[in-house]
């Protein structure tokens, strides 16, 4: 596997993005980077607009304003395969993944953008395809070790499970071979054991595959021990940017967080 | 005829040049069996060899290994072996804390260690252990940011080997040359059940003159396969796996992780398998639970059939004549639709020979596997003696007994009633204790078990319990805790017993319940819970416990040695009993003692006439971490029978 690097020059860099549905305003000129190599955490109260910032990102919703600039290609309407073609995956805060395939099948499926051979090839299943598949199943393999699921490899999804399930979709997402990685609550719903393996492979995923990482995550321990930097969202404005330490002592964030006397 | 070679290393050399291409080791990585051949496996070992005496490694040297079954870990201890030096396996699972007593015990200088899990351990323990100089680990996974000096990676320590070896061409065969059979081959700590483990030495001559006999008494070949998931720093693992493999020439097979170990044994079947009673017994509380969701008419085939092994599947298994050939018929159509499938699934399909020993086995578990056509023996042993005492053959297996003395076995009850063994497998010392070395070894070279036994009338060895923990009721009746915690741990519900007794007027006992077997009895009849401690305060399960205990008595009552020692009263403990927590040995046994001194308060209530007790203990985590669990436990009483009326009934 390759090896992670030093946090370089940004990657992505949100500028002046507004997005709202009908009357309702889900975010405000939202302006943040994310730099290569580092894990960025966007926190924010219920409703702060966070999952709409990922949608955005990966092109899910198209922001009215603003633009979205990733590898030096400043881009507006792209679509979800388009942002998973230049490399961005993610997993969801609702766990999706086939829940009636083994997890390998889940991870494979996870390759589809990888795969050259077309469904006539496929179907024959010699030579290019096959080689082709095997390739593809050692990747897989890779990620099967990486993850530390080898007893659930053969397993059906729907069978396993919660925190297993989620380090299943992380592996889905991991399969891309991405150089963005999107999460979205990774750890919720998480028992403590759970959440420190969750911390440990997310680390391991950016320290070792050197994968930029946007995260967000409820469980502030989690995000400050984690994270290298914080956006914080709150009723889709930005109120704080910074390392982990600053935005803990920002003051809105704290009244965001608390609640502050009008 | 050419000598036989008398030490592992050169027996090492012999198997390369007698068979370089046959697989000597697999493991499964990424998903796919890797094989090594022998020729390979005597390259590998060569490196590592030659890494190690350029990294320092002097002759007589020891060499901790730790780390789950992996190739190679035990090509390190080919390795060691090669220079002279001592492996000492350590337990994987030990905490760091306990690992310093043997570090510090054997003196050790170099570690070979899996992961970072095993090097965070040591490196922890680093100031304690100070003339541990080297620590090189298989695994670097997570450890590209560790600088310390002492590091090592098992890459780089054999690329040192191969630079070493092309300085000195001849260096390897040189060393193996200077080996002696009378060197120390291995020193393997005792689990201990009282005090600090001890160091068991054992030479070259002793295991593997032992490993000849027990290869000949079964007829291993280079065919065989063998799955090695029990702990490295067992007797057993280095017995059968290592030394056997370097006699007969098989394969070592490796698991691909711990979590994987059923999948591993199903794809590979192995040809000989040994586990404790715990193995098979999970392995049919698995079976049991699967079969009890499985549809209608597979539970019915599936209980049909075991009836039909049950009656006869033995008598056909040591090929007895009396069986009529309509159920000779039968036993053939279960085959095809129940016992092969069964056997398949297990990875037991080519399974020729299956060991238990350790502890005592329960007659249902012994007789399940016999029935479907699993040639499951008994054997019983310890490392000082290199296992290998006594042994079913096959043919003459009954379940009460551990078998007739090994040849090459003396075996002598003394007037205590203790067993004393003297043979070539008997260890050389204690490591660095004379005076617990002369303890356990009298004049004339019989070691002294420490258990108590007789031979019964057909020459099979039975052995009933600890000679110490054979104790005395204060009326007189013989009180052997392990025979009363053995017949209620053979009920599938009861995991663990601690019975107490000795110089009281009556027996009571501590019970922790199979969390899996319980907890699927609960889902059943719809009863709520949260967890251990939860189930253990439930009335139900209590009712549960209180049959089977009920049930032991009444056997009991038949017997008019033991029949007085019937339970009185028990309660379910609130935590499970962990090694962690000092409980049990890594081995997962009893620590009755500790127990008793522990929970001293619990004992107290039992023979008082109270109906429940407050209780609170600290546990520890996997992490090291300490909690402590509360609860007010019930205390049970149990019906008792009386021997007369049994003994008319009978």
């Amino acid at each position: 596997m390759t090896t992670g690097g030093k946090i370089g020059a940004p990657i992505l860099e949100i500028d002046e993005v507004s997005l709202a549905f009908g009357g309702v305003v889900a975010l405000q000129g939202v302006s943040f980077n994310v730099r290569e190599h580092e894990i960025r955490a966007i926190i924010g109260p219920n409703g702060a607009g966070k999952s709409s910032m990922l949608n955005v990102i990966n092109g899910i919703y198209h922001p009215q304003q603003g633009a979205v600039t990733f590898k030096g290609s400043k881009r507006r309407d792209v679509d979800p395969h388009q942002a998973a073609e230049q490399g961005i995956a993610r997993t969801f805060q609702n766990i999706a993944l086939f829940r009636g395939m083994s997890v390998l099948d889940n991870l494979m499926a996870g390759r589809t953008l990888k795969m050259k051979c077309n469904f006539l090839q496929q179907a024959i299943y010699w030579g290019k395809a096959r080689r082709e598949e095997l390739a593809h199943r050692a990747k897989v393999e890779e990620i099967i070790d990486f993850l530390e699921i080898q007893h659930i490899r053969k397993t059906p999804v729907g069978r396993l499970p919660y925190g297993l399930q989620k380090r299943v979709e992380l592996g889905r997402a991991l399969a891309a071979e991405p150089v963005l990685l999107l999460l979205d609550e990774p750890m919720a719903g998480m028992n403590l054991e759970e959440k420190q393996d969750m911390s440990r492979f997310i680390l391991e995923v950016n320290d070792q595959l050197g994968t930029t990482i946007v995260l967000i995550e409820h469980d502030m321990s989690v995000v400050m021990d984690l994270s290298d930097r914080v956006v914080v969202l709150d009723y889709g404005r930005k109120i704080a940017d910074g390392t982990p330490d600053e935005v803990r002592s920002n003051k809105d964030v704290i009244d965001a967080y608390l609640g502050v006397a009008h | 005829m050419e000598e036989s070679p008398d030490t592992f290393p050169r027996l090492l050399l012999h198997q390369a040049k007698a068979r370089p291409g046959r697989p000597a080791f697999r493991e499964k990585d990424l998903g796919i069996w890797q094989t090594w051949s022998w020729a390979q496996v005597a390259d590998e070992v060569r490196s590592l060899a030659c890494g190690l005496a350029a990294q320092g490694f002097q002759r007589g040297d020891r060499l901790a290994v730790i780390g789950d079954n992996r190739p190679r870990l035990y090509w390190a201890m080919m390795a060691a072996q090669v220079l002279g030096g001592v492996p000492v396996p350590l337990y994987q699972d030990a905490v760091a804390a306990e690992m310093v007593f043997v570090l510090q015990d054997a003196d050790v200088g170099f570690a070979v260690v899996e992961d970072q899990e095993q090097v965070d351990k040591l490196l922890e323990v680093l100031p304690q252990c100070p003339r541990l100089k080297q620590i090189c680990f298989d695994d670097p996974r997570g450890l590209r940011h560790y600088t310390r000096p002492e590091l090592m990676s098992l890459d780089d320590l054999q690329a040192t080997g191969l630079e070493f070896a092309r300085r000195k061409p001849g260096f390897f065969a040189e060393e193996i040359e200077k080996g002696r059979a009378t060197d120390v081959a291995v020193i393997l700590y005792t689990s201990g059940t009282t005090g600090n483990p001890k160091g068991v030495s054992q030479t070259h001559a002793a295991m593997i003159q032992t490993a000849r006999v027990l290869v000949a008494f079964d007829g291993f070949a280079e065919k065989d396969d063998i799955l090695c998931y029990l702990p490295m720093a067992w007797v057993g693992d280095f017995l059968y796996s290592y030394a056997q493999m370097h006699i007969a020439g098989f394969c070592l097979n490796c698991p691909e992780s711990p979590a994987t170990v059923m999948t591993d044994l199903r794809e590979i079947g192995p040809t000989y398998y040994f586990g404790p009673p715990r193995v098979y017994e999970n392995i049919l509380t698995q079976v049991m639970i699967r079969i009890e969701d499985a549809s209608w008419i597979k539970r019915r085939m599936f209980h049909t059939f075991m009836g039909v092994a049950k009656r006869v599947g033995m008598k056909i298994l040591e090929g007895k004549p009396d069986v009529s050939l309509a159920d000779r018929l039968l036993y053939r159509l279960g085959e095809i639709l129940v016992y092969g499938p069964l056997k398949n699934v297990l990875g037991m399909s080519r399974l020729r020979v299956a060991y238990t020993g350790g502890e005592a086995i329960g007659p249902d578990l012994f007789d399940f596997y016999r029935s479907i056509g699993i040639n499951l023996k008994q054997l019983y042993g310890m490392t000082e003696t290199c296992v290998t005492v006594c042994m079913h053959p096959s043919g003459d297996v009954r379940l009460e007994t551990v078998g007739p003395p090994m040849p090459g076995v003396e075996v002598r009850i003394a007037e205590s009633g203790e067993v004393l063994v003297r043979s070539p497998g008997v260890m050389k010392e204690y490591y660095r204790q004379p005076d617990a070395t002369r303890e356990a070894i009298d004049a004339e070279g019989f070691f002294h078990t420490g258990d108590a036994g007789y031979f019964d009338a057909g020459g099979h060895l039975k052995i009933i319990d600890r000679a110490k923990d054979v104790g005395k009721l204060a009326d007189g009746t013989l009180f052997a805790p392990k025979y009363l915690e053995n017949k209620l741990k053979f009920f599938p519900y009861i995991k663990e017993a601690v019975c107490f007794g000795h110089g009281r007027d009556k027996v009571c006992v501590f019970v922790n319940f199979d969390m899996e077997a319980v907890a699927n009895w609960a889902e059943k009849r719809n009863l709520a819970y949260t967890g251990y401690t939860d189930l253990a305060a439930q009335p139900a399960v209590y009712a549960l416990v209180r049959e089977c205990v009920e049930k032991v008595n009444r056997d009991l009552a038949a017997d008019a040695a033991l029949g007085n020692s019937q339970i009185h009263r028990f309660l379910i403990l609130q935590k499970e009993l962990d090694a962690d927590d000092g409980e049990l040995t890594r081995t997962r046994k009893v620590r009755r003692r500790h127990i008793g001194e522990k929970y001293a308060v619990l004992v107290d209530a039992l023979y008082s006439d109270r109906t429940s007790c407050f209780i609170e203990t600290q546990m520890r985590f996997e992490d090291g971490r300490t909690g402590t669990v509360s609860a007010d436990l019930r205390i049970m009483e149990a019906k008792t029978f009386s021997v007369a009326a049994a003994r008319d009934a009978a």
